[in-house]
C-alpha cells in the first residue's frame, strides 16, 4: 500500500509532503557582525579581544578534607592555566585561605573565580588587586664547594642558611617572585642541587579584606558567604 | 518541596520504652507505624529518615553489600522502592523522575561496582542540571584506602561530575547530611549530589533525629536581581528592533514558563527555545520557532543569527546550540538571566548579566520596560521564514516508513500533557523537531551527555512521576535501546504504562549519517543489522509487542499500545536511509544549516 493512501486514511491534509526546502545557505541572507572566540561581539570600533594577564586570587574556604583536590580538580579540568597554589589555616577555626596564581584573559580569570565559589566549601573568592601584599618561600640546595661565597649572596637576598655540610648547603629564601627569581639565578653559579617553592601568597593591604565580606580574622567570627542573603 | 516538621523523639517515652515497667512497653511495630515513625536505632535509619522529612516519595536502585544497612532501612518506610535491572537506569529513572516533578530524585547503589555503575547516569544529570541525590554504599570506613572487595574511591570518581558529593563519617551526622545533599541538590541551578555511606556508619547506632534538609549557606545563590542590572537590560529590550527570546532549560526549573509566555506575549517578542527548553513555550504559538541549535528549525536558526538583543534565559550556551562562537547571534547584544553567576560570559559574553531566578528576573524586567519595542517588521520576517524553512518530509511510495510520520503519528493520538522521553541519536531529532511540545516537563532527554540508553529508564522514573492521565512514551533508537533494554524487566513487574516505540534503522543511525557527511559514506562500526526483533523480545519480558513496517500499520499500532494499560513495544522499523535536517555543521554558522547532504 503506498503511502499516500494510507495517509489519506488519517487525515485529509495534503499529501504527500516534499522534503525540506528553502534557499541554499549561500543564497540567506547573512549579517556582517562577527564575535570573537571568547564569545564578545566585535564593535567594528574597539575589538576586544582579551590577551592573558596573571591574576592572584584568594579564597577563603572550610577546612573539609578533599578542598584541595576539589579546587585543583576544578581549575584543571576546566584546563585554566594555573601557575601556583598554596593553602593553609587562618586564625578562624575551620577555615583555611587559598591563593592561586593563575595566567588567563580577563574572562578566564573571572570564570575562575564565579566556578570556585559555586563550590560548596568556598566561603568567598576575590582577585587581589596589584596594591597586595605577597610573598613566596623557597628553598635551595647548592653545591657547598664555595661556603664564603654562598653565605655572601644568602646575605644579599637577606635569606637564611638551614643546612650546611661538607657538600651541600640548604637555604630559605623569601620574597616576591622577582626577586626570588633574581635569587636563583645569582646561586646558579653554585651549581644549583634542588629547589622547592611554595607559590605565591597573599594579603590585601591595610584595611582592605583581602576576599570580599571579610572580616578581621582576629575575632575568630567565621565569615558570611558574599552571596549570602539572610 | 513539602516540609514536615521532623519527626522529633520524646526522651522519656522512648526511655519508658527501655524500661521494665511494660507500662510504656505499647511502642510495638504496628503501632508505632500508624502514629509515630520508628524511632531513629542506626545511621541508616537516620537516612531514611531524612529522606522522609525531604518529602521523597520514590528511590531507584539495586542492592549491593555495602548498602544493604540502607536498604534494610528502607523495608520499614513507605517509600517506594523500584529495583532497576542495572544502576544506570536508576541514576536516569531518578534523574527522570525528578525532572518531572521538578525536585531532586534519589537513587541508591551499593559500594563498587554498583557506584561506577551510577556514574554515567550522574554525569548525565551534571551536564543537564538535574537534581539527583545518589547515595551509595562504601566498605567500612577502616578498610577505606585498603582496595577492599567492592572497594572504590567514589567521591573521588564522582567530584567532576557532582555538584558536591559527601563522604559520611559519622552516623550522628549522616541523616542531616543526607537532608542537605537533597537541599542543595534542588537548590539554585539544581544538579547532582552524591553521599557516600560506609558499611560501618550506616550501621553505627545513633538516636540523632535528622533535622529539616537545609542547604550549606555558602552556597545560597542570589534569587532577586539587581535594580541597576534589570535596568539596563530593560532600555536594551526598548530599543531592539529584532529583539528574540532564547529559553533554555533553566527556564523550566525555575518554574517560570508562565513568566516567559507572559513577557514573550506582552511585548510581541519571538521566542526560540533551546533542547532543553523545550516545552517552556507552546510549539504551536504564533511567536515560537521551536529550537535552535545543531538540528534545530531552520527558521529559529534565521532568528538567532538576525536578532539585534538576544534575551536569554537559563541557558549555558552549548555548543550544539551555538554552532561556532564567532558567528552565533552576531549582530545581538545579550541580555543573559541565570542564577548561576558562572554562565553569565562564559561562552557568549553578555552584554547584559541578570543574576537572578527566571521568574523573579522576568517580572522584574517586565515592570522596568517603559515603552514596548517595535516588533512588528521583525514577527513579519520570522513568519516568513517558517513559510521559507518549512518542517517537513518526504513520504515517498518506493521508500520504506518515515521516522518522522511515525512521532506526527503518536503525538496525534496522545495529550498534549503525554510525557516524551528519548535515547541519543537520530529518532531523538526526530522527537523533538516533529513532536509539538506546549507543556513543561514533557520531553525529558539526554541533552548534554548525549547519552544513548537513556530512553527506557527515563521512562520508567517518568512514569513513577507523572500524573495517571499523562501518557509516557519514549521514543527510541534500535542501538540506544538495546543499551538499557533490561530495564523492560523493571516496567513489566512494576506494570508501568509506558510506550517504547522504536525508530529502527537498524544503524546506529547518528554516526551513520556523520559518516555520509564526512567520512565518505565509510559505514564503518555503524550497521546494527543484527538487532534483535524488539517486538518479539518484548514479549519475552512480558511486555506487549508490535513490528509495524507499512504506513497504514501505524495508527492501529499506535493506538493499541497506547491503549494497553502496561508497558508496550512497537518496533518501527523506518528508512534506514533517513537524515536528520536541518543540520548545522558542528562548529559552523547556524544561518547556514543545510536542509539536504548536498549543502553540507
Ligand atoms: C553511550 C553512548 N555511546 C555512544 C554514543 C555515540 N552515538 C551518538 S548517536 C549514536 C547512534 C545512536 O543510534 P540509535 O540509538 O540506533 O539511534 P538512531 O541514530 O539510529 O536513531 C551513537 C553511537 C552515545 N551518544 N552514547
Amino acid at each position: 500500500m503506498s503511502s499516500e493512501d494510507s495517509q489519506a486514511n488519517n487525515s485529509d491534509e495534503e499529501i504527500p509532503k516534499h522534503g525540506l526546502q528553502g534557499p541554499h545557505p549561500d543564497e540567506r541572507p547573512h549579517p556582517t557582525g562577527r564575535r570573537n572566540s571568547q564569545g564578545i561581539r566585535i564593535d567594528p570600533e574597539v575589538e576586544a579581544e582579551h590577551s592573558p594577564r596573571r591574576a592572584v586570587i584568594s579564597a577563603l574556604v572550610e577546612d573539609e578534607p578533599g578542598v584541595l583536590s576539589r579546587v585543583s580538580g576544578l581549575v584543571s579540568r576546566r584546563q585554566f592555566n594555573i601557575e601556583s597554589l598554596t593553602v593553609g589555616p587562618t586564625t578562624v577555626d575551620g577555615h583555611s585561605r587559598l591563593t592561586m596564581v593563575v595566567e588567563e584573559p580577563d574572562p578566564g580569570i573571572d570564570q575562575i573565580e564565579k566556578q570556585l565559589a559555586k563550590l560548596k566549601p568556598v566561603i568567598a573568592v576575590g582577585e587581589l588587586d596589584d596594591d597586595m601584599v605577597r610573598t613566596e618561600l623557597v628553598l635551595l640546595k647548592v653545591e657547598g664547594e664555595e661556603p664564603d661565597k654562598v653565605h655572601a649572596v644568602t646575605d644579599m637576598y637577606e635569606g637564611k642558611t638551614l643546612d650546611a655540610g661538607p657538600r651541600t648547603i640548604t637555604v630559605q629564601l623569601t620574597g616576591d617572585e622577582q626577586k626570588i627569581d633574581d635569587a636563583v639565578d645569582a646561586f646558579r653559579q653554585f651549581g644549583i642541587i634542588e629547589i622547592a617553592r611554595t607559590g605565591q601568597t597573599a594579603l590585601a593591604r591595610g584595611d582592605q579584606a583581602t576576599v570580599p565580606g571579610e572580616e578581621p580574622g582576629t575575632s575568630g567570627e567565621p565569615t558570611t558567604p558574599a552571596n549570602y542573603d539572610d | 518541596m513539602s516540609e514536615p516538621a521532623p519527626p522529633t523523639r520524646d526522651d522519656d517515652e522512648a526511655d519508658g520504652a527501655t524500661d521494665a515497667t511494660g507500662e510504656s512497653e505499647p511502642e510495638s511495630e504496628s503501632e508505632s507505624e500508624s502514629t509515630d515513625p520508628t524511632p531513629v536505632t542506626t545511621g541508616a535509619s537516620s537516612v531514611i529518615r531524612a529522606l522522609e522529612n525531604a518529602g521523597v516519595e520514590a528511590a531507584f536502585g539495586v542492592q549491593g553489600g555495602a548498602i544493604m544497612p540502607i536498604y534494610d532501612a528502607l523495608y520499614d518506610s513507605d517509600i517506594r522502592h523500584v529495583t532497576m535491572a542495572h544502576e544506570q537506569g536508576a541514576a536516569h529513572a531518578a534523574d527522570a523522575f525528578g525532572v518531572v516533578r521538578n525536585e531532586p530524585g534519589v537513587c541508591l547503589a551499593t559500594s563498587g561496582p554498583g557506584a561506577t555503575n551510577l556514574v554515567t547516569g550522574i554525569a548525565d544529570a551534571n551536564m543537564d542540571s538535574d537534581g539527583v541525590l545518589a547515595l551509595t554504599g562504601q566498605v567500612p570506613s577502616g578498610m577505606v584506602g585498603s582496595d577492599a572487595f567492592q572497594e572504590t574511591d567514589t567521591i573521588g570518581v564522582t567530584t567532576p561530575i557532582t555538584k558536591h558529593n559527601y563522604f559520611a563519617d559519622d552516623a550522628d551526622a549522616v541523616g542531616d547530611t543526607v537532608g542537605e545533599a537533597f537541599a542543595l541538590a534542588g537548590e539554585g541551578r539544581p544538579g547532582p549530589t552524591l553521599v557516600d555511606l560506609p558499611k560501618d556508619v550506616t550501621q553505627g547506632g545513633t538516636d540523632r533525629e535528622p533535622g529539616p534538609a537545609e542547604t550549606p549557606k555558602t552556597t545560597t545563590p542570589k534569587t532577586v536581581p539587581d535594580d541597576d542590572a534589570v535596568a539596563a537590560a530593560a532600555r536594551a529590550i526598548e530599543d531592539a528592533e529584532r529583539p528574540l527570546m532564547l529559553l533554555g532549560g533553566g527556564v523550566i526549573k525555575a518554574d517560570a514558563a508562565e513568566e516567559a509566555r507572559a513577557f514573550a506575549r506582552e511585548f510581541g517578542i519571538p521566542v526560540v527555545t533551546t533542547m532543553p527548553g523545550i516545552g517552556s513555550f507552546p510549539e504551536d504559538d504564533e511567536l515560537c520557532l521551536s529550537w535552535a541549535g545543531m538540528h534545530g528549525t531552520g527558521y529559529a536558526n534565521m532568528a538567532v543569527t538576525h536578532t539585534d538583543v538576544l534575551v536569554a534565559v537559563g541557558t549555558r550556551f552549548d555548543d550544539r546550540l551555538t554552532g561556532g562562537i564567532d558567528t552565533f547571534a552576531p549582530e545581538a547584544e545579550v541580555v543573559h538571566i541565570d542564577i548561576d553567576p558562572a554562565e553569565i560570559s562564559k561562552n557568549v559574553h553578555a552584554d547584559y548579566p541578570v543574576i537572578g531566578d527566571a521568574g523573579n528576573a522576568l517580572d522584574a524586567l517586565s515592570s522596568e520596560i517603559a515603552a514596548d519595542p517595535d516588533t512588528e517588521e521583525w514577527r513579519e520576517q520570522c513568519l516568513t521564514w517558517k513559510d521559507e524553512y518549512p518542517m517537513d518530509y518526504a513520504t515517498p511510495e518506493d521508500e520504506p516508513l518515515k521516522p518522522q510520520f511515525v512521532v506526527e503519528c503518536l503525538d496525534e493520538a496522545t495529550s498534549d500533557r503525554a510525557i516524551v522521553t528519548s535515547g541519543v541519536g537520530q529518532h531523538q531529532m526526530w522527537a523533538a523537531q516533529y513532536w509539538t511540545f506546549t507543556e513543561p516537563r514533557t520531553w525529558v532527554s539526554s541533552h548534554g551527555l548525549g547519552t544513548m540508553g537513556y530512553g527506557l529508564p527515563s521512562a520508567i522514573g517518568a512514569r513513577l512521576a507523572a500524573e495517571d492521565d499523562q501518557e509516557v512514551v519514549c521514543v527510541d533508537g534500535d542501538g540506544s535501546f538495546l543499551m538499557t533494554i533490561q530495564e523492560l524487566s523493571v516496567a513489566v513487574r512494576e506494570e508501568l504504562d509506558i510506550t517504547v516505540a522504536v525508530l529502527n534503522n537498524e544503524y546506529i543511525g547518528m554516526v551513520r549519517q556523520w559518516q555520509d557527511a564526512f567520512f565518505e559514506g565509510r559505514h564503518m562500526a555503524a550497521e546494527y543489522n543484527w538487532c534483535p526483533e524488539f517486538d518479539k523480545l518484548a514479549e519475552a519480558f512480558g511486555a506487549r509487542g508490535w513490528r509495524v513496517d507499512d504506513y497504514d500499520e501505524v495508527a492501529d499500532a499506535v493506538e493499541e499500545a497506547i491503549d494497553y494499560d502496561g508497558p508496550s513495544v512497537i518496533d518501527f522499523h523506518i528508512d534506514p536511509r533517513e537524515n536528520v535536517y536541518p543540520m548545522v555543521a558542528s562548529g559552523g554558522a547556524n544561518g547556514k544549516f543545510a536542509l539536504s547532504e548536498d549543502q553540507l
